[in-house]
């Protein structure tokens, strides 16, 4: 048998009620190796100590219900930093939320420990989920496993790392344009962006509030499953949460039909991971679903249109942040250099420039130029995926235009902007998506993973992880 | 162009102060940024002659029973950077000459 901290949610939960091993023996296993990886990787901010009730109440719960006990039940995950665990320090990354412990649990934290969940610790982040690279921690960047001299991708790069590297068994992370799927497919993993809406965010940092979603980092699909599973639903504490079956159901189709928007990958993505697209689109083929070239003419603005409307909310989701009430506090002369001098001190540079960009393109002059266009330019999109989704069940493309990169590698903030270039539009649609690994590629003589990225419409999960499970099993994952 | 008269004034709206070095390197990164931004201005429109719907959705829930008074005072408080007793200490707002 593999080591129990390499195990996947399904191994471990089969194993534990089998009384192969117990949840004190596969915490730790999780907490050894992570005390062993930690100080390479820098993929946890914080280990947490073993809370003695928690994994005692879930042995119990497992030896007394047996497999009516829920599958997450004594299962070792990894929280991003800027989900709140009550008492827990909940820091976003940045230096501004430090010394700030949370005051209650986010409704995915109360949803886990119901289950049984265990945690192991939060991890690292880009400040403020914001960045594809986590090098902008104000900890420091997170290495890559597969490649120590390169980024895990980010915004979620601390829970990609830690589950590539078998520190934990799954993670949560958060998505606002491509912070769980980019850092998946970098990493070899499943990562799930949810429907807008699906998960609550109750209890998550704000970053772009009507694109964040928060989702989970696992091995395998099914994992992803039953984290999404758990984790979904109407919330009281978040009037952006939609109810189960507010979107039509569309079942799922034995034969998919998969439209392939081939107009937006003739440049810019690496020849070998255009190679290794090709080759699952074939294998897809092979096993019977149906290949249907796109059109989507508005993706080629997505991107920009995303940089106008992330930095916007960002600049007032981040206004609350004074050094008033909580968090990183300096003090100078006057009220005004109490704020000024906290922000200035608190909020590194990436937080700033997206600051200073969001007052820019809401500010009165520009607000018609940039952010209404831009909103219009969402809907147009959104229509347009619609369309689309008239004729297709899924549209397909890579994740990312090139694997991991190496650290350093992107110093302007516009290069590193690209990197989202594909998973954006996702969160301009609200729709849900995907990354599954779909093969490596080498570079400087390792290998690195690089993933496909499926959207389906909204509510559609379903559909997602039945054809993610068909990539997966092709590749004999 | 953004100049770095524009990024100062943006900072201050933003309640950031950036000394003169960081305001041209910003304002170089800006400049950056929003020639890719722009190829928004390409785009026409049209605004279709239904009422758009706005696709993103804000449901208010009805007031419930709230919970109980006081229960997450002193957790809260203990946040705060100062303090006395329940209340929040912070600077006096309005200066008398």
């Amino acid at each position: 048998m593999a080591k129990l901290n390499e195990l996947t949610i399904a191994e471990a939960a089969r194993a534990l009620r089998a009384r192969e091993f117990t949840v004190r023996a596969l915490w730790d296993a999780c907490a050894a190796a992570a005390a062993a990886r930690n100080p390479e990787l820098n993929a946890f901010l914080e280990i947490f100590d073993a809370d003695d009730a928690a994994i005692a109440a879930a042995q119990k719960r497992i030896d007394t219900d047996g497999s009516a006990a829920p599958l997450l039940c004594g299962i070792p995950l990894a929280m991003k930093d800027n989900i709140l665990i009550e008492g827990k320090i909940a820091s976003a990354g940045s230096r501004m939320l430090e010394n700030y412990r949370a005051t209650y649990d986010a409704t995915v934290v109360k949803k886990l420990k119901e289950a049984g969940a265990l945690f192991l610790g939060r991890t690292n982040m880009d400040e403020f989920a914001m960045g594809s690279s986590t090098e902008h921690s104000a900890y420091g960047p997170t290495k890559n496993p597969h490649d120590t001299h390169r980024v895990p991708g980010g915004s979620s790069g601390g829970s990609a790392a830690v589950v590539a590297a078998h520190l934990a068994i799954a993670a949560l992370g958060s998505d606002t344009g491509g912070s769980i799927r980019q850092p998946a497919a970098h990493t070899g993993l499943v990562g799930l962006k949810p429907t807008y809406g699906a998960v609550s965010r109750s209890g998550l940092i704000a970053m772009g509030s009507s694109l964040d979603q928060i989702g989970p980092l696992t091995k395998t699909v099914e994992d992803a499953r039953f984290l999404y599973e758990t984790i979904v639903g109407r919330d009281p504490l978040d009037a952006t949460t939609i109810p189960a079956g507010l979107y039509p159901a569309r079942g799922i189709p034995e034969k998919f039909r998969i439209g392939v928007p081939r107009h937006l990958l003739e440049k810019g993505v690496d020849a070998d991971v255009r190679v290794a697209f090709d080759a699952t689109l074939e294998q897809l083929k092979d096993a019977g679903h149906t290949l249907i070239d796109l059109e989507l003419p508005m993706s080629a603005y997505a991107l920009a249109a995303y940089y106008v409307l992330m930095p916007a909310e960002v600049s007032t989701n981040l206004a609350r942040l004074d050094g008033i009430r909580y968090g990183h506090a300096v003090r100078g002369e006057t009220l005004l250099d109490d704020y000024l001098l906290s922000r200035t001190s608190g909020f590194g540079e990436e937080t700033l420039r997206r600051i200073l960009l969001g007052t820019f393109v809401l500010s009165s002059g520009y607000i018609d130029a940039y952010y209404y266009k831009a909103d219009a330019a969402r809907r147009v999109l959104r229509r347009e995926y619609e369309k689309a989704f008239e004729k297709t069940d899924i549209i397909a493309f890579p994740t990312t235009p090139s694997p991991a990169f190496a650290l350093g590698e992107k110093s302007d903030p516009l290069s590193m902007y690209l990197e989202d270039i594909f998973t954006a539009t996702a969160n301009l649609t609200g729709m849900p998506a995907l990354s599954v690994p779909m093969g490596f590629v080498e570079r400087t003589g390792k290998q690195l993973p690089v993933g496909l990225h499926l959207t389906a419409p909204h509510q559609t999960e379903d559909a997602l992880f039945a054809l993610g499970a068909t990539v997966e099993k092709a590749r004999g994952a | 162009m953004a100049t770095t008269e524009d990024v100062k004034k943006l900072a201050a709206l933003a309640r950031i102060s950036l000394p003169d070095g960081e305001l041209a390197k910003f304002a170089s990164e800006f400049d950056a940024i929003l020639a890719y931004v722009g190829q928004l201005e390409a785009l026409d429109i049209k605004q279709s002659s239904e009422k758009e719907k706005s696709p993103l959705r804000n449901v208010m829930r009805a007031d419930g029973t709230p919970h109980k008074g006081g229960a997450y005072t002193e957790k809260l408080a203990a946040q705060f950077p100062a303090r006395e007793g329940d209340a929040l200490s912070v600077k006096q707002v309005i200066h008398h000459g």
